[in-house]
């Protein structure tokens, strides 16, 4: 079935630096509340989000990047849309990157992974030196 | 050992109860922040000689792979330390998103609340030197 916005509003943060981090988790647990997501389905798309933005930060740097978030709908069911865009490197080898424990960075290799078993759906478009944007999405029980 | 409250910031104070520290990490924390608090901490056990830890993360609502790693980090100073530390109040929807996560903290000691967090310190501290 199609996914369709809700309303034509979206709710955009820009992601330059840490602080930003903080605003992306507000805004997506309010928009996840909005949805009506239960506390545990918030918990994990606020911690997928806090994931994606975080790989802005490190990965894009100074070219910067944004998250938007939509209220969708598919059907009777309700959830929560957010895409994480940025300028940056891109991802050379995206299935490689969605491996667990697979880091250019040293890190701990889950974000992506991690992010992907959180939500109901995620997808990455990427190419090196194109930038990334990766979709989330996270429907109501 | 005296009572009292010997080192403060604006957030997440940290608590001496007896040789017992106490950190409440809490609110909307950057990584910034987490990672002073993580400095706080370790100087603080090695001034105090205190000889357990309670890190207190009943407070937080989001703890992600980055959050989460330190955590378990500064668990391991403390340990090297020599002081035991246990993680309290870790709140059901974040353990769940941390599991799935795929964040392995299951390494870690923990308790409910602050209450059996130091009954389980007292026992830590009984074993001594068993084997991680
Ligand atoms: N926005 C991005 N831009 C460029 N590369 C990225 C981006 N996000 C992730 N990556 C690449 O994917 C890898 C895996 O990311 P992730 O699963 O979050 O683990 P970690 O951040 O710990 O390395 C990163 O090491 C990096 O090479
Ligand atoms: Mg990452």
């Amino acid at each position: 079935m199609a996914t369709e916005l809700v309303e034509p509003t979206e709710v955009v943060v820009p992601i330059d630096s840490e602080a930003d981090l903080i605003q992306v988790r507000r805004v997506l647990r309010t928009e996840a509340v909005r949805a009506g997501l239960s506390l545990v389905d918030q918990t994990k798309l606020v911690t997928a989000g806090s994931e994606l933005a975080r790989n802005i930060l490190i990965y894009a740097g100074d070219a910067g990047g944004e998250l938007r978030v939509e209220q969708v709908r598919s059907g009777d069911r309700q959830g929560v849309r957010a895409t994480f865009s940025d300028n940056g490197p891109g991802i050379e080898d995206v299935e490689a990157a969605l491996t667990d424990g697979f880091s250019t960075n040293g890190s701990l290799g889950l974000g992506l992974p991690g992010s992907r078993r959180l939500v109901d759906d995620l997808s990455i478009r990427s190419a090196k030196g194109a930038g990334t944007t990766v979709v989330i999405v996270k429907w109501r029980r | 050992m005296s009572e009292g409250v010997p080192a403060r910031d604006d957030v997440c104070p940290i608590m001496r109860i007896g040789d017992t520290l106490l950190v409440a990490l809490q609110g909307e924390l950057d990584d910034a922040t987490v990672v002073r608090i993580e400095d706080r901490l370790t100087k603080e056990v090695a001034r105090t000689h205190a000889t357990g830890t309670l890190i207190d993360v009943s407070g937080l609502s989001v703890v992600d792979s980055f959050i989460a790693r330190v955590i378990a980090r500064v668990v391991g100073m403390v340990r090297l330390l020599g002081s035991e530390a246990v993680v309290v109040g870790i709140q059901p929807a974040i353990a769940i998103t941390l599991v799935e996560l795929g964040v392995p903290m299951g390494h870690l000691d923990t308790a409910l609340d602050a209450e059996q967090g130091m009954a389980l310190l007292r026992r830590l501290r009984v074993d001594g030197n068993r084997a991680r």
